[in-house]
């Protein structure tokens, strides 16, 4: 890189971003490159939708290695709770330490609550880490997972990055942290919460930027076999399958491709590899039916 | 700098118009991005909008045609649909009121007429059947599953309550017993939609009092809407005490009786207004839809990626011969998780029992 960390208000333009992030093998149309300099300059969260696998993860780790920060993932799921999301005391420790003070003999009740609970009980989970944590990414992972109260609770921490923990006081972030928030679209999320953020449609990348992301992601890869390979990705993207894959499955299938030693994408090679493409026995069964992995 | 809110102002308002939801506070988002961006740019203008003032990928069609059309130079025509507003007042009902073909009798019910009235189409009844019918329904209480909330009660099985028992350590000087707590539960919530139109006439009534039945059993968690050619929430009516007195305000709050059925548009309007989250969503229709059969689609689509199960409701389903042809229903099908049929006591009967057990 550089030799210096770059911080966020430092990317002057979109097509600066763009730059960096090609860096982090990262290629960004203009689209998400102005979402993504936009979220940076604002404050503001980015909110990535599309399907499985166009890439919403990883740019959130590319904008952390880019600008040198730790990402912090957040991966919602059913059920997800403040405790899990926030912070949670040390419950062992704080008995240990409530048992020492006992053999000591100390009795005064409030000076053992004053040190029970204490910072260095407590257990910050990833919003509390990203709060405290700076500069640094956030990544809020398939919010369609969580529980629609999750969202009303995660809207209010997103409002103004504090957090207020009632046995000792309330946490605020002096710049915010970059956040970025993915949906594979299970479900709508609230209004409100998008509101908040930049809002950002990814599409599969079309034929010549999935080309070139092949190319950049693997050294291996000659440009013979990249571009039949993004052939077949947009051939299957079409077929109506249950799984269309997306460019992390094209990666994927190439990566085995190399492996196996292919230059070029043989009907035979191709067949034998195409698990890592589709994930449903339905898919592979229809596509090796219907020929379509015929030559491109 | 004036003329650049006034232009976004204006863009924003072409927007709303197509039906995207540019608010003033987006609007404020876009002048804010703008800062950062080079205005003179219109790659840069248009990313600028297109991620602050849209909020679902179906946005974007719009958004698109916006913006071509508002700075190529030419304001975006407002389309405004012709709505036909047909304000018959429960002219309905009349309909409903026709004697039964095949057994016009008004005998006073007994435990086995009650049993033959269960399994009858209740279009096909007498006055006095009818009556019969709908006094059973009033008696009708359902429960409702349970979700678990995100609040918690103490409770002598389930998690550690850490905080209660270092807390109660705290003030006794030891852990005496170990305290534990688990997650509150709450009723689901059910969204219902009653079709009012011309050809669900001879079932509005005996739907509205199942709708009645509901609201007085689950009156916290239960949502009505009437559907026809305008969306009109009717909860608040249908609380009242004794069914008639509540379909009466009911009557006086809808103004599109026996009109035909816009569900598409509704359904827009209550996803854009109100949300079904979580909630069982019960469709009472035939599915005779006068709108667009593709915007109904993709309404129930969005309905159903927030509902947690979607039934719905249809009158003609009750005969074996029934096939959903209608354009509405057949655009609504795929999104619909129980197709079941709705034309007597004996269906409501079982409508309950799903809703208690969905």
């Amino acid at each position: 890189m550089l030799g210096r960390t770059i911080r966020a208000t430092d990317i002057e333009s979109p097509a600066k971003l763009v730059e960096l992030l090609d860096r982090q093998a990262y290629l960004a149309d203009e689209g998400l490159a102005t979402a993504a300099f936009l979220a940076l300059r604002m404050g503001r969260p980015l909110f990535l939708e599309g399907e499985a696998g166009v890439g919403k993860t990883e740019l959130a780790k590319a904008l952390a290695a880019l600008l040198d920060a730790p990402l912090i993932r957040l991966q919602c799921y059913e059920g997800l709770d403040a405790a899990q999301a926030l912070y949670d005391w040390d419950f062992a420790r704080q008995l240990l330490h409530l048992k020492a003070a006992e053999a000591a003999g100390v009795t005064d009740v409030g000076r053992l609550e004053g040190e029970i609970y204490d910072r260095r009980f407590l257990i910050a989970r990833p919003l509390l880490k990203a709060v405290e944590t700076q500069p640094s990414v956030l990544l809020v992972d398939e919010i369609d997972r969580a529980d629609d109260e999750f969202e009303a609770f995660l809207l209010e921490v997103l409002s103004d990055f504090t957090i207020s923990i009632p046995e000792l006081g309330t946490v605020r972030a002096a710049t915010p942290p970059v956040v970025v928030v993915t949906s594979n679209r299970t479900r709508e999320v609230h209004d409100a919460l998008k509101r908040r953020c930049l809002y950002h449609w990814l599409e599969h990348p079309i034929f010549d930027r999935e080309v070139a992301i092949l190319l950049r992601r693997l050294p291996g890869c000659t440009e013979t076999l990249a571009t039949q390979v993004a052939r077949a990705a947009e051939r299957l993207r079409h077929a109506g399958l249950v799984k269309p894959p997306g460019v992390a499955e094209t990666l994927d299938w190439t990566e085995a491709l190399l492996t196996l030693g292919a230059t070029e994408l043989d009907p035979g090679l191709a067949a034998a590899t195409l698990g890592a493409a589709l994930k449903y026995r339905e898919d592979v069964a229809a596509v090796l039916g219907n020929g379509l992995l015929g030559h491109g | 700098m004036d003329e650049l809110v006034a232009t976004m102002t204006g863009f924003a308002r072409t927007l709303r118009a197509a039906g995207v939801g540019a608010d003033h506070e987006r609007t404020q988002n876009l002048l804010k991005a703008l800062d950062h961006l080079d205005v003179t740019d219109r790659d840069e203008v248009y990313w600028a909008g297109r991620l602050t003032l849209c909020a679902t990928p179906a946005d974007l069609p719009r958004y698109d045609r916006c913006f071509a059309a508002y700075f190529g130079g030419m304001k975006a025509r407002q389309v405004r649909t012709a709505t036909t507003s047909v304000t018959r007042h429960l002219a309905a009902r009349e309909g409903a009121g026709e004697p039964g073909g095949d057994d016009g009798t008004a005998a006073p019910a007994t435990a086995s007429s009650i049993e033959v009235l269960r399994h009858r189409d209740v279009a096909r009844m007498t006055d006095a059947e009818r009556d019969e019918v709908h006094r059973m329904l009033a008696m009708l209480r359902g429960g409702r599953p349970l979700r678990r909330s995100r609040r918690f009660e103490s409770a002598h099985r389930g998690v550690l309550d850490r905080r209660r028992t270092i807390r109660e350590a705290l003030r006794k000087g030891d852990v005496a017993r170990l305290r534990r707590r688990r997650h509150t539960t709450r009723p689901r919530g059910v969204v219902l939609f009653v079709d009012i139109s011309g050809s669900m006439a001879p079932y509005a009534e005996t739907l509205l009092r199942f709708a009645h039945a509901l609201v007085r059993s689950e009156p916290r968690t239960t949502r009505v809407f009437s559907v026809g050619t305008r969306l009109t929430p009717v909860t608040a009516e249908l609380r009242h005490r004794d069914p008639g007195t509540a379909l009466n305000e009911v009557s006086k709050a809808v103004p599109d009786w026996s009109g035909g059925t816009r569900l598409g548009e509704e359904l827009r309007e209550f996803l854009t207004r109100h949300h079904a989250r979580g909630a069982i969503v019960v469709i009472a229709s035939d599915g005779w839809e006068r709108g667009d059969p593709e915007l109904l689609g993709t309404q129930m689509a969005r309905l159903s990626r927030q509902a947690y199960r979607v039934i719905w409701v249809n009158p003609h389903k009750g005969y074996a011969d029934y096939q959903p042809l209608t354009g509405g229903m057949r655009a609504a099908l795929p999104y619909v998780d129980d197709l079941v049929a709705g034309h007597s006591l004996a269906a409501y009967e079982e409508l309950s029992e799903r809703l208690a057990h969905a």
